[in-house]
């Protein structure tokens, strides 16, 4: 096998084996199950509910989640609204990078927020360490809030009848403390070893060989790649990201990078069937989310590695593959799996620039954030997935001549409404915003050339990617987009608003209104739902919900491109 | 709403000295048992930092190994790619160009022996590495240049090659013109 | 009622669902069914398209090809109208044909009368109003469906049920009901009117089938917002599409628009779901059942557990006596005596089968001046006092082993044990005693009927769980429920009991049904999800079940089950069906959008179709004839397999997914090869 097919192959089975005791260990933590670790956290995480007047034991509905998911993230949004536009003058900017401004601060603020973290800004430039700090507080505590409520419906889901569905703070707290946190220790640590900086020093300066004045951005960088990773956000400390060399100093950080991105959504899914104690049942979902995966990831790595047609048709050799806007110690195998881990994952995190991949990998790039549940955002993936597992149930329920039903509740029109509504909200924000755009720009495009970096059919792959990325919570883009105006600003921040907590209201209503539902045991005339057939009946949702409704504005960005070049 | 509202407020403070404060204050302590101290690995010619190990610069002139094209320049206060499409007619012009500039330089490499990184520019803009193929390509000018026999260049490449975990051959494009200019 | 079955397209039958269709093109009805409501909207825009192309217009492409495609989305409409109008009028020729028998019919009211206190007036069926009282003598036909209140009669059913052996109706008890368009064969009956004119169960039944009344199932609403949410997408698929033609440089006319979206939209599941809900209430009345409602069909279709009562449903008929068994020290003939004395007057099955097994002359006994002991629930007994102050009793195990322990005599232990015996090879024993001594045991035996053990097994594999109901003793009804291969049982069942179990089961979750007839079961019927009362029951049963079967048939339920299971299934399936589709239409019609502004993406129309004008003609036309195509499968329903459910999901996401991915792929091109000779 290749060298560099074998690389990735090693990334995907070395998550793959450490997912399945971290899902475990998951499960336990929600469960609030006995593990090695409580005797380390219980005592942290009793001084964290004393402080902040919390009795963790006190369960919730879901209106009652909810309730507490939104107003923290109500607080949260002012926090980083106040730091982020007024940096310039708060302490720890020793680059002196300004304040941001209204629009872009809330662009910035919902894009974190959100767990999303596009970003409209260069980390070298656009905020101060400070800022860099509080963005670091977000990917912390969005990913927390995302698994926290993945871990209601979860426990939503289980075989009985109740109302109470466990404390948001206690899944929020215990999420970060015990999940995140000691993960992201491990891998800074592993990160400052490779070579990574964490300094809170200004720029350095220095002269290069060839005699010019060279001045190099650094920070406490190592800090907030580990949890950028880890919680599917994906904002980097440098502009380029995880391509930058101090973000992603070499090919095993890479690996190590590269696995804590699809870690913990592979890992949900096996924290899934421990708590419900259907192993079963994960494996169907991870079988449909892997196969999934692995059937945008097949053609891109090969396209990839193929390297660029019209390049080809200039003359030269292409080795390493297509390897514009890559870089050299990852290959273009190890980009274009990263390129499609970061967006099934809802990560954002590049460590190779997306806007010059070639046409199909772009693609299948945009795929994985239009599906957004081949693995999902750490929590809000397997949430997406529970909506397409409704639908499917609901088909297939009627298919074998039964009221649908999904481990032991009837599916009704209440829940139909809810999955419908939720379902449909992904392409009409992804659409309407590239609608939009496209009717600004054609109407008077030489005002709006700086938008498009690219012209003709890549230039539309451009806003649709953006507005797809902002939808899926991702936070990566076609970044030849010239976006750091009011009107990228304004509107992905709303889509971001929106994809965000629409998608976790719904589903989570959803598993409280089934949580109350009398729970029906099974029968053989059941429809099973760990089987393989109900897997390929939710593959098939999947395919022609999410996927069939982009395929006319797909056809006219890539898959137009790709024709065209052929 | 109302009964969440102090919760919340409290226990964002609490989070923001966790994870704000705590959190990289011990990666930051930890950083200083590094041997970089956190602060990047520097390079030193003559006692005169010459560059960061990590990161790319500009290497425009014959005398050294050219790095990769960047869409920064090199500067290592920003960062980024070109994000140019691949069907994009002006980036290819500009690879086209960069192919017959390359030629130019190196008259004795015939076209289909460049690989495409040395005329694409990498997605940081810092990229650090060139493939072996890609510093081989450029011995003859290298050799012709500094009037060194090409055998012993492509010694000195071999002695700077390493080799990355998917098993691609490459060149620390820093480090070996800085081994070129210590080479008697 | 047996007019052809099979034929689903009557001529006269279509001439109405015809012009219905056209009826149902009016926007306030077709408003409830949303996704057809958009298709109307696509034509109405496609009209004006071509009055506005008449008045000049260049940029819409020609005339004929939007004529074409107007005509085309105004065709697919009728042709769901006309799924759902067939579907309507087959039901609605059934039901009329059981109204028929029973309209104008003279009817003899008995009114207070001017000379006499109760008078005969001969009235028209019709002015029957309830708690009318009419009499009807052999020979006449009854009226109005009611409740004897008087008298007995053996009545013919068979213009309802097809059943030619006559039924005996009389008046109290539990078979006191008759349905109107019976006809009375013999002796004389007085009968109360149980309902107003067209309110009875046909009535109700005609009048759902009709439309007006009909009001959606949990299911289908559920399914109708799934398909609105489809068609949602769809929409904002194709509207976005314009500005991105727009940045393209791709003038898309509106034609394609509506094409597209028309082909994308679920039309096939929206123009048949209707005609699929009506068609599955029409294959119950069909099997002889009567629904109240739609629901009550869809709901059996979920049922869990099935009470069946042994007699009738898991035996044939009744248990007759096989055996007499004294006691030690009892003379066989005075044994037989008792025996025939203790069920002269007891007028059961078992009682009379008592008798001739007995075998004397009845004559022979002397019975005058003695007094009959009727069966009571609480004694559990029945027998004779003689004159001489004999008390001859015959009754369960347990009812006379009180009886005689309690009058301080030993119950033998030969008998004792002969009553196990009988009662573990699946017989009744009925012990008599005479003045509470033990007499001996009389062996009843119960035939099972045939091939109901793989009834059972069958619903088994449905989910379906079975429990007999019988008055036996829990050792009798154990071996008849092993032997039949019901699931579970419930012996010596006292009618709470079968309210206690369906509550305990509805409290697991599970859903019920259950058949009955007598008034004491009008609670569990109630109770039960689904209740299906027997015709000849008690109108208080009929009034507490949500079907009544008019074949009395307990067997039934069954059938029911699995009528209740085709129709969410051909639900299911076609909604399936319907989605697949898309994934060819696509292919069809986006290449056919862009490909002249964008040639590259000729490689995107694999189905090599002509040219973009017949790509999409191809599709609609191929989205329009898929509904009459599918309108048989819609009525007749989706063949049931008890196979499990996955096995069954499996089999219908090969057929129906898999189906519907491919032939539209086929369809389409079959018809782009005819299309392309003219675009």
């Amino acid at each position: 096998m290749n060298s560099e097919i074998l690389g990735i192959s090693i990334i995907f089975l070395a998550t793959v084996l450490l997912a399945f005791p971290l899902g475990k260990y998951m499960g336990k933590v929600y469960e609030g199950d006995k593990t090695l670790w409580d005797k380390l956290f219980n005592p942290f995480d009793k001084q964290l509910y004393r402080l902040s007047g919390i009795d963790p034991s006190r369960p919730m509905n879901w209106k009652q989640h909810l309730t507490a998911l939104l107003t923290i993230n109500l607080v949260w949004f002012l926090v980083s609204m106040f730091v982020l536009m007024n940096m310039g003058w708060l302490p720890l900017n020793p680059d002196a990078n300004p304040g941001m401004s209204a629009d872009l601060a809330f662009n910035t603020t919902v894009s974190f927020v959100s767990n999303t973290n596009l970003q409209h800004y260069s980390g070298e430039t656009g905020v101060s360490y400070l800022g860099q700090l509080v963005l670091m507080l977000f990917q912390f505590i969005s990913a927390g809030a995302g698994m926290a409520i993945a871990a209601v419906v979860m426990n939503a889901m289980k075989e009985r009848t109740t109302e109470k569905l466990g404390n948001f703070y206690f899944y929020f707290v215990r999420s970060c403390t015990r999940i995140l946190l000691p993960l992201s220790l491990v891998l800074a640590l592993i990160f400052l070893f490779n070579g990574m900086p964490m300094t809170f020093k200004g720029k350095d300066q220095f002269i290069s060989l060839q005699g010019d004045t060279v001045q190099v951005s650094r920070g406490p960088a190592a800090a907030m790649v580990a949890i950028k990773q880890l919680g599917t956000n994906g904002g980097g400390f440098f502009g380029a990201n995880s391509a930058h060399p101090f973000e992603n100093p070499n090919y095993f950080t890479n690996i190590v990078e590269n696995i804590a991105i699809i870690l913990i959504p592979i890992a949900f899914v096996f924290a899934l069937g421990y708590v419900l104690k259907r192993r079963r049942f994960a494996w169907m979902v991870f079988a449909v989310m892997t196969i999934g995966f692995l059937l945008l990831l097949i053609p891109s790595v090969h396209d990839e590695m193929k390297g660029n047609i019209a390049i080809a048709k200039l003359g030269i050799a292409q080795p390493l593959g297509s390897m514009e806007g890559k870089e050299v110690r990852f290959g273009s195998a190890a980009s274009a799996f990263w390129g499609i881990t970061t967006t099934c994952t809802s990560n954002g995190s590049v460590n190779a620039m997306h806007d010059s991949f070639t046409p199909l990998t772009g693609m299948f790039a945009m795929l994985g954030m239009m599906i957004n549940s081949f693995y999902g955002g750490v929590g809000v993936g397997f949430l997406n997935f529970y909506v397409f597992i409704i639908i499917a149930v609901f088909i297939s329920g009627l298919m074998v001549g039964r009221t649908p039903e999904l481990l032991g509740k009837k599916i009704e029109a209440k829940e139909m409404k809810i999955a419908a509504i939720i379902a449909l909200l992904h392409p009409f924000l992804i659409l309407a915003g590239t609608a939009l755009s496209s009717y600004i720009y054609s109407r008077n495009p030489a005002v709006y050339t700086a938008w498009l970096n690219n012209p003709g059919h890549h230039g539309f792959s451009e806003m649709l990617y953006e507005y797809t990325s902002s939808s899926a919570n991702n936070g990566s883009g076609f970044e030849g987009l010239g976006d750091g105006t009011p009107y990228w600003n304004i509107t992905c921040g709303v889509v971001m608003l929106l994809a965000r907590f629409l998608p976790i209201i719904g589903p989570v209503a959803i598993a409280g209104i089934l949580a109350g539902k009398k729970y029906v045991p099974e029968s053989a005339g059941t429809l099973k739902t760990d089987t393989g057939t109900f897997g390929i009946m939710v593959f098939a949702v999947i395919f022609i919900i999410a996927a069939l409704s982009f395929f006319p504005a797909l056809s006219l960005g890539p898959i137009a491109e790709y024709f065209g070049m052929k | 709403m109302k009964q969440h509202i102090l919760p919340a407020i409290k226990l964002t403070v609490v989070c923001i000295v966790v994870f704000m404060v705590i959190y990289p204050l011990v990666i930051w302590v930890a950083a200083k048992a590094v041997p970089a101290k956190g602060e990047g690995e520097k390079v030193v010619v003559n006692g005169k930092v010459v560059g960061y190990a990590l990161e790319g610069q500009r290497f425009t002139s014959d005398k050294y190994f050219n790095g990769r094209p960047s869409a920064v320049n090199y500067n290592a206060a920003g960062s980024g790619g070109s994000n140019k499409g691949p069907s994009n007619p002006d980036y290819l012009k500009e690879v086209s160009n960069r192919i017959d500039s390359f030629l130019v330089h190196n008259p004795t490499v015939k076209k289909e022996e460049i690989p495409s990184e040395l005329v694409t520019a990498s997605g940081s803009g810092l990229d650090p590495d060139i493939s072996l193929k890609a510093a081989l390509v450029q011995v003859n000018r290298i050799a012709a240049i500094r009037n060194r026999a090409p055998e012993k260049i492509q010694a000195l490449i071999q002695s700077q090659k390493t080799r990355s975990l998917n098993g691609i051959d490459k060149v620390n494009v820093l480090q070996l013109n800085v081994a070129l200019d210590a080479m008697k | 009622m047996n007019t052809d079955q099979n034929k689903l397209f009557e001529s006269s039958l279509v001439k109405e669902a015809l012009k219905q269709s056209f009826v149902k093109l009016n926007p306030a009805i077709l408003f409830r069914n949303p996704v057809m409501f958009t298709v109307e909207i696509g034509t109405a825009i496609m009209v004006a398209v071509c009055i506005w192309i008449a008045t000049g217009e260049q940029s819409q492409g020609s005339l004929t090809y939007n004529l074409i495609i107007t005509s085309i989305l105004l065709i697919t409409l009728l042709f769901a109208n006309f799924a759902e109008a067939i579907a309507e009028a087959r039901g609605k020729a059934q039901a009329d044909s059981l109204r028929k028998t029973r309209e104008e019919t003279p009817a003899k009211q008995v009114v207070l009368g001017e000379i006499f206190v109760n008078e005969i007036k001969i009235v028209p069926s019709s002015q029957l109003r309830k708690g009318d009282i009419f009499v009807c003598e052999a020979g006449d036909i009854i009226p109005m469906d009611g409740e004897i209140i008087e008298g007995l009669a053996t009545i013919d059913e068979s213009a309802i049920t097809g059943e030619s052996a006559p039924v005996i109706r009389e008046a109290g008890g539990d078979k006191s009901s008759v349905t109107g368009g019976t006809k009375v064969l013999s002796d004389a009956i007085k009968v109360r009117v149980t309902t107003e004119p067209g309110e009875s169960f046909l009535d109700k039944m005609i009048a759902l089938v009709e439309g007006a009344s009909r009001q959606k199932t949990p299911n289908e609403i559920a399914l109708t917002i799934l398909l609105a949410g489809f068609t949602l997408v769809f929409i904002i698929v194709c509207v976005t599409l314009k500005p991105f033609g727009d940045f393209a440089n791709t003038p898309i006319t509106i034609a394609a628009f509506i094409s597209l979206f028309v082909c994308l939209i679920p039309t096939t599941i929206g123009g048949l779901l209707s005609a699929i809900g009506i068609a599955g209430m029409d294959r119950a009345l069909r099997a002889n059942v009567i629904t109240k409602s739609g629901k009550a069909v869809e709901t059996a279709g979920d049922i869990d557990t099935l009470l069946l009562d042994k007699t009738g449903t898991i035996t044939i008929g009744n248990r007759k006596a096989t055996h007499f068994w004294p006691a030690n020290n009892v003379e066989d003939a005075l044994f037989v005596e008792a025996c025939a004395l203790s069920s002269l007057a007891d007028q059961t099955p078992e009682g009379k089968s008592i008798v001739e097994l007995a075998n004397l002359n009845v004559n022979s006994l002397h019975t005058h001046g003695a007094s009959f002991i009727e069966f009571t629930a609480e004694t559990r007994s029945s027998g004779i006092d003689l004159p001489d102050g004999t008390k001859i009793r015959k009754g369960a195990f347990d009812a006379i082993k009180k009886m005689v322990t309690q009058a301080g005599n030993a119950f033998p232990d030969e008998t004792a044990q002969r009553v196990t015996v009988i009662s573990s090879n699946g017989g009744t024993p009925l012990v008599v005693s005479k003045n509470n001594r033990v007499m001996g045991v009389i062996e009843l035996q119960d035939i099972i009927k045939p091939n109901i053990h793989e009834r059972f097994e069958r619903l088994r594999k449905m989910g379906v769980k079975t429990v007999m109901v019988t008055g036996d003793n829990p050792l009798t009804a154990k071996f008849i429920a092993d032997k039949a291969g019901v699931d579970d049982f419930i012996a010596e069942a006292k009618p709470e009991d079968k309210m206690n179990y369906i509550k305990k089961e509805q409290q697991g979750g599970k859903l019920v049904a259950m058949m009955g007839d007598g008034t004491n079961d009008a609670p569990a019927l109630a109770q039960a999800d689904v209740g299906v009362a027997m015709n000849s029951g008690t109108q208080a049963a009929k009034e507490a079940g949500n079907m009544v079967d008019l074949d009395n048939d307990p067997t039934k339920l069954i059938e029911i089950v699995e009528i209740g299971k085709q129709l969410l299934m051909t639900r299911g399936t076609l909604t399936t069906f319907s989605i697949a589709n898309d994934v060819a239409k696509y292919f069809a019609i986006v290449p056919a959008l862009f490909i002249a502004s964008v040639p590259a993406l000729q490689g995107m129309n694999i189905m090599k179709l002509h040219s973009p004008e017949s790509a999409i003609l191809s599709a609609i036309i191929f989205n329009a004839i898929i509904i009459p195509l599918l309108i048989p499968l819609a009525l007749k329903g989706v063949a049931y397999k008890p196979i499990g459910a996955s096995a069954l999901l499996r089999r219908n996401l090969l057929i129906y997914g898999l189906g519907g991915v491919i032939v539209p792929f086929i369809g389409i091109k079959l018809i782009d090869l005819v299309v392309s000779i003219w675009f």
